[in-house]
């Protein structure tokens, strides 16, 4: 039972049963994006506030699996109000998490990037999900609707 | 039920052998894909083996025996299915959903024009509501549905005003998500009296009870060889002849014309037309081991046994969890069969199946393929359980042992 210990740890089941952030934004000024995964119908919705470099607020809605729902809760706490670099380091880090399996099996070269779990805090607890590679997408689907609304808030600009 | 012995069947499965997590496996995932008895993988063995070419080609010696081996298929399904026109109405495809696209993109495309309606059920498979869809797109024609009730079960009430234009009616046999059993002979007198044909979606029922075309009386057929114990990459669509014969052909090819000039091809007579390109002529061996075991078993027999399990299973949810797990299905188990969809509160169906697989447990999460059902129940997916005629209440106590853990985990 220790995979399914390290994929449901406490403070997944946690933001699952007890979601952070959840609700909407005013949209506009808020910007809105959604994340959807058509195999399993889990679905999250984005409203991101951009002021001055700093992604000021964020909250959310959605429906789905403990992953998927408990990676969205773990993101918005973790990026809400950090200065857009930081953001997108996260994000880059958080990526590099999931995937991390993956190339391990691919190339020796980029198994040897680890990544630092201490800049992670709460999030790495999302690192057992890379045992169980069908629910990658889940941990990841709020991660790739948070990338797709800040680049499409760039390119308003 | 002296030829049906379960302890003998699980023996015939190889992969009922097989541990997982540190578990012998729990295999309820039959609605998606049955296992195979050594007698279906040793049948394709030893034509591979002994008698491989291509079929109705070569003179030599094994070309005529792979000839005969998928052309006896043929005539093996048609006698499984009590067949009025024998083989000549048997089209070997993929699978159920290649079946049923045939009908649409053949037999609709050359009867039905705008005006005509095809009527199917909410609670069809995806692979029975797109292609005709795909054909309204193409022709007009109106898409209707049969309501499902409350009770899990087809609202027929409105059957005749639902009627009124059809030229075709498409429905399953049996839920694949609720395992709703439906009353088809009675159907396909309705659509007979409209002057309607009627297509039955049999992937789930083909091997949950007695199939008989006559009894029926329908006019279309469709199934697939892996959900009753046979290969993939074979499937049947079983039609009269007198239809068969005011089909155009399908896909073209090698196989499916009597002639090809510069200036067009004439389409060959009877099944061929439907089949172009090298057959699955491994896949249809295998086919026809499948259809032996099961008529070795007796398909009533597979059928009390599947209702003795699922009269079980249902008894047993109830009991066990208090109301934290809900069944999506009818709960009077006459005219249902053992595919148990699960809606477990606060756990989502994904991660019910997660912890069912440290169990050895494997079943399915999702919407199976029948999102207008999903949608009409409120769900956006179940946990499904489904059984096999290797199937045993040992399995239910694996599951159930197993959702307990669900439920206390996410509690």
């Amino acid at each position: 039972m220790s995979n399914l210990e390290d994929l449901y740890r406490e403070i997944i089941l946690d933001h699952y049963r007890s979601p952070r952030n959840r609700g909407e934004l005013p949209s506009p000024p808020a910007h809105k994006v959604e994340g959807f995964n058509p195999l399993c119908g889990d679905e999250v919705t984005l409203y991101l506030d951009v002021h001055d470099g700093v992604l000021s607020d964020i909250k959310l809605t959605g429906h789905g699996c403990s992953i998927s729902q408990s990676s969205s809760s773990l993101m918005s706490a973790a990026v809400k109000g950090k200065p857009l670099n930081d953001v997108n380091a996260t994000i880059e880090t958080f990526k590099q998490l999931m995937t991390g399996h993956e190339s391990a099996l691919t190339t020796e070269e980029e198994a040897d990037e680890e990544v630092d779990l201490r800049t992670l805090g709460e999030l790495a607890a999302l690192q057992g999900v890379v045992k169980f590679p069908v629910r990658i997408k889940c941990a990841t689907l709020a991660w790739n609707a948070l990338r797709q609304g800040l680049d499409e808030i760039a390119n308003q600009n | 039920m002296s030829s049906f012995n379960v302890r003998r069947i699980r023996a015939d499965i190889p992969l009922l052998q097989r541990e997982i997590n540190g578990r012998k496996i729990t295999y309820l995932d039959s609605g998606a894909s049955s296992l195979q008895p050594h007698a279906v993988i040793d049948a394709m063995s030893r034509y591979y083996e002994l008698r491989h070419a291509n079929v109705h080609r070569g003179v030599y010696q094994t070309a005529n025996e792979a000839t005969e081996a998928y052309e006896g298929s043929r005539a093996a399904v048609a006698l499984f299915l009590n067949a009025p026109g024998g083989a000549d109405e048997v089209v070997f495809t993929k699978n159920t959903t290649e079946s049923l696209n045939l009908i649409a993109k053949t037999w609709g495309a050359d009867h039905l024009a705008q005006g005509d309606v095809v009527l199917v059920s909410e609670m069809e498979h995806h692979a029975n509501i797109v292609p005709w869809f795909q054909l309204r797109e193409a022709t007009g024609v109106e898409v209707r549905f049969i309501p499902v009730g409350d009770d899990y079960r087809l609202d027929l009430t409105k059957l005749d005003e639902l009627l009124d234009g059809v030229k075709l009616l498409s429905v399953t046999a049996m839920s694949n998500v609720l395992g709703t059993k439906n009353p088809i002979a009675e159907l396909a007198e309705a659509a007979h009296r409209v002057g309607a044909l009627i297509a039955v979606d049999g992937a789930q029922s083909i091997v949950h009870g007695v199939t008989d075309v006559q009894e029926l009386d329908i006019d279309f057929l469709a199934f697939s060889g892996h959900k009753m114990l046979g290969p993939t990459g074979i499937g049947v669509l079983w039609t009269r002849e007198s239809v068969l014969d005011t089909m155009g052909p399908f896909m073209g090819g090698g196989g499916m014309i009597a002639d090809v000039r510069v200036d067009g091809f004439t389409p060959a007579k009877g099944v061929a037309r439907f089949e172009a390109g090298t057959p699955p002529i491994a896949e249809s061996v295998g086919l026809r081991a499948a259809v032996r075991y099961l008529t070795g078993l007796g398909m009533e027999n597979v059928a009390d046994h599947d209702h003795e399990l699922t009269v079980d299973a249902l008894t047993r949810l109830e009991s066990s969890f208090d109301g934290r797990v809900r069944v999506i299905g009818p709960s009077d188990t006459k005219d249902r069969g053992g595919v148990i969809s699960l809606d477990v509160e606060g756990v989502h169906p994904h991660d019910v199946a997660q912890v069912l697989d440290q169990f050895g447990v494997c079943v399915r999460p999702g919407h199976h393929c029948a999102k207008p059902l999903m949608k009409r129940f409120g769900l956006a997916a179940t946990a499904r359980a489904s059984f096999g005629p290797y199937s045993t209440t040992r399995d239910t106590d694996v599951l159930l042992e197993a959702l307990t853990s669900a439920v206390s985990m996410f509690g």
